[in-house]
């Protein structure tokens, strides 16, 4: 009930943000992080509730991407309509890797780097044919407004991106009050267990991979009508798969609002990067692989983990309180 | 209600489970007894569906379970517990309970309730809001016990829940276990606490190097000094009866 409220707090008190802030470049920062959130939420669904940690998120948001670029370009289908389709088709792809490396009960580090492998060779398909653009890329037409998903103010993506991430984190709040749910953390805590309990890990992952490769492909979706570009290492380079990874990390794996505080953290941190470093090509990752490292080692439960350690020191603070007026 | 066969195990040369067969009366409450590496456990992941045996049959209520997964023999109504718990570290006791709870029911809000039913029932009421990692020993194992029940299992195999108890948290769980009998579910335990064994069950079995080579009632085991003495080891006829005095006069 509480997170319910959070989340909808949450929304309201950015929904007027356009109309407040006025400056171009805060719109478009606020509305970054939201998309990185995004991203982060679909790779938190499969990561931080099931444990199952991928390397190459790309793979779906690459697919999203293509898959609505195409079919805008060489089909002129409209971009809510690519945007469905883009979902879909990367959900399929999550499906397909999640059947083939389920199946063979890949887990941990080996199925991370499947997916890193899926994410590569999908970025050297990418690279070699006609219909991607090959190396060149895609160029979408620009058609302002609402019907084609590019909207004529920056007002528009930012309410666009709200409303997903919005979406996202009710989503995320009816997983941890569902069955679904509590089969995925059940598995991610122990698969053995689960499985003595009626859990079907394989069917229960499979699903959890379907949806997050859904997310993350439609993720893909407006990232195309955002930048009007996309190119087999924009898609499909790791760059992608490590900021959906890095932002729930931050945020607090496996959290309704992990990836959301973790993007906004993690996009801050990256805009200072830049001011003081410039921006040299490829400092991005070297900040994200340093950030991590000292996550992993200093904050395994992310942000949101050090809101529950001050929480605990505020009702500790109280309990002292509390003793002195007895 | 259970029906195991000709049973064979192999790991590499070692004979885990040799040729065993037995039977389980629907209602009662059997154990399977023996020493340390005898191969129980190991027909337990057979049972389950954990371990494939290599010859025999299972059959539970006229149905092989040989070559079904774990998750669906759960769902016919076979619940087991872990000698080595396994507890999902990372949720509350609640959540890990109604992980089972959730075999038969759907909505999260029948789950908890059933998971607070059962958490009632063995004891763990107080500890429900308690992360699973914070619980005791004693705690952990009443906690395996509640996830397998609370999948509504017809058959629950219980392995060792009472190692590493107190005597004052075996005479706790005692009588738990024998009210899960009285509310119609089929056991078969595992367990060196000969007390509990002597109070609880109807019938035993006794295992050693993966082949059975006793059966009766425990008052009719433990009367037979041979068996003791040959495989629960030198004395053990002697400290046997003498748990049995105890266990009679208790
Ligand atoms: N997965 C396994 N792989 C190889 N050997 C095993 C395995 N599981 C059990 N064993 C061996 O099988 C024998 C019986 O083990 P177990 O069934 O656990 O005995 P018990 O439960 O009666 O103490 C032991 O010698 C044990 O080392
Ligand atoms: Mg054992």
């Amino acid at each position: 009930m509480r997170n319910l409220t959070a989340i909808i707090l949450f929304c309201l008190v950015l929904l007027p943000a356009p109309l407040l802030i006025q400056s171009d470049f805060w719109i478009t920062w606020l509305t970054l992080a939201l998309f990185y959130a995004y991203l982060g939420q679909a790779w938190n669904l499969l990561g931080g509730y099931g444990g199952q940690f991928s390397f190459g998120h790309a793979l779906f948001f690459g697919t999203g991407a293509y898959c609505t670029a195409i079919l805008q370009i060489h089909f002129g289908l409209n971009a809510w309509g690519g945007f469905v389709l883009a979902a879909i088709a990367a959900g399929l792809v999550g499906a397909g890797t999640g059947w083939l490396v389920f199946r063979y009960g890949l887990r941990g580090s080996y199925f991370a780097l499947v997916t890193l492998a899926f994410a590569e060779v999908f970025r050297i398909l990418a690279n070699s044919f006609e219909f991607t653009g090959a190396g060149v890329g895609l160029l979408v037409p620009l058609q302002p407004g609402f019907a084609q998903m590019q909207f004529e103010t920056k007002a528009g993506f930012f309410w666009l991106l709200l409303a997903l991430v919005g979406a996202c984190l009710l989503f995320t709040y009816w997983l941890q009050n569902a069955r679904f749910g509590a089969r995925l953390m059940a598995v991610r805590e122990n698969e053995d267990a689960a499985r003595a309990l009626g859990v079907d890990p394989f069917d229960t992952k499979l699903r959890a991979i379907t949806a997050s490769g859904a997310i993350a492909g439609s993720a893909g979706a407006v990232y195309v009508q955002l930048f009007l570009y996309i190119d087999p290492n924009i898609a499909y380079g790791p760059a992608m798969s490590v900021e959906a990874l890095l932002v729930p990390i931050i945020g607090g794996l496996g959290t309704i609002f992990g990836p959301v505080l973790g993007a906004f953290a993690l996009h801050a941190i990256a805009e200072i990067g830049r001011l003081a470093f410039g921006d040299a090509p490829g400092l991005n990752l070297v900040l994200y692989g340093i950030l991590l490292v000292l996550m992993v080692l200093f904050l395994p439960n992310g942000l949101f983990g050090l809101g529950k350690v001050s929480f605990g020191l505020g009702s500790l603070r109280r309990l002292f309180k509390g003793g002195a007026h007895a | 209600m259970l029906e195991v066969s000709r049973l064979s195990k192999r790991f590499g040369g070692l004979v885990a489970t040799n040729d065993v067969s037995f039977t389980i009366q629907e209602g009662s409450i059997s154990a399977l007894i023996g020493p340390n590496g005898a191969g129980k456990t190991t027909i337990f992941a057979q049972i389950s569906g954990f371990h494939r045996p290599d010859a025999g049959d299972i059959r539970f209520n006229g149905r092989s379970l040989v070559g079904l997964t774990p998750e669906k023999i759960c769902l016919l109504g076979i619940a087991r517990t872990f000698q080595i718990v396994q507890p999902f570290a990372g949720l509350n006791v609640r959540e890990n309970i109604a992980v089972g709870a959730h075999l038969r029911r759907a909505g999260r809000r029948a789950a908890l309730e059933h998971a607070e039913a059962i958490a009632h029932r063995v004891g763990l009421g107080p500890q429900l809001d308690k992360p699973a990692a914070a619980l005791t020993v004693a705690g952990r194992k009443r906690l395996e016990l509640a996830k397998a029940l609370a999948t509504d299992p017809k058959l629950l195999l219980l392995d060792e829940v009472m190692a590493g108890l107190n005597p004052a948290e075996i005479d706790e769980i005692i009588p738990i276990i024998r009210g899960i009998r009285q509310s119609g579910v089929t056991i078969l335990l595992i367990e060196h606490v000969m007390r509990a064994v002597m109070n609880l069950s109807d019938h035993a079995w006794v295992l050693n190097n993966g082949a059975l080579i006793a059966s009766g009632t425990p008052s009719q085991i433990a009367a037979n000094p041979q068996v003791i003495e040959a495989y629960l080891g030198h004395g053990a006829a002697a400290r046997m009866q003498a748990q049995i005095q105890e266990a009679r006069h208790a």
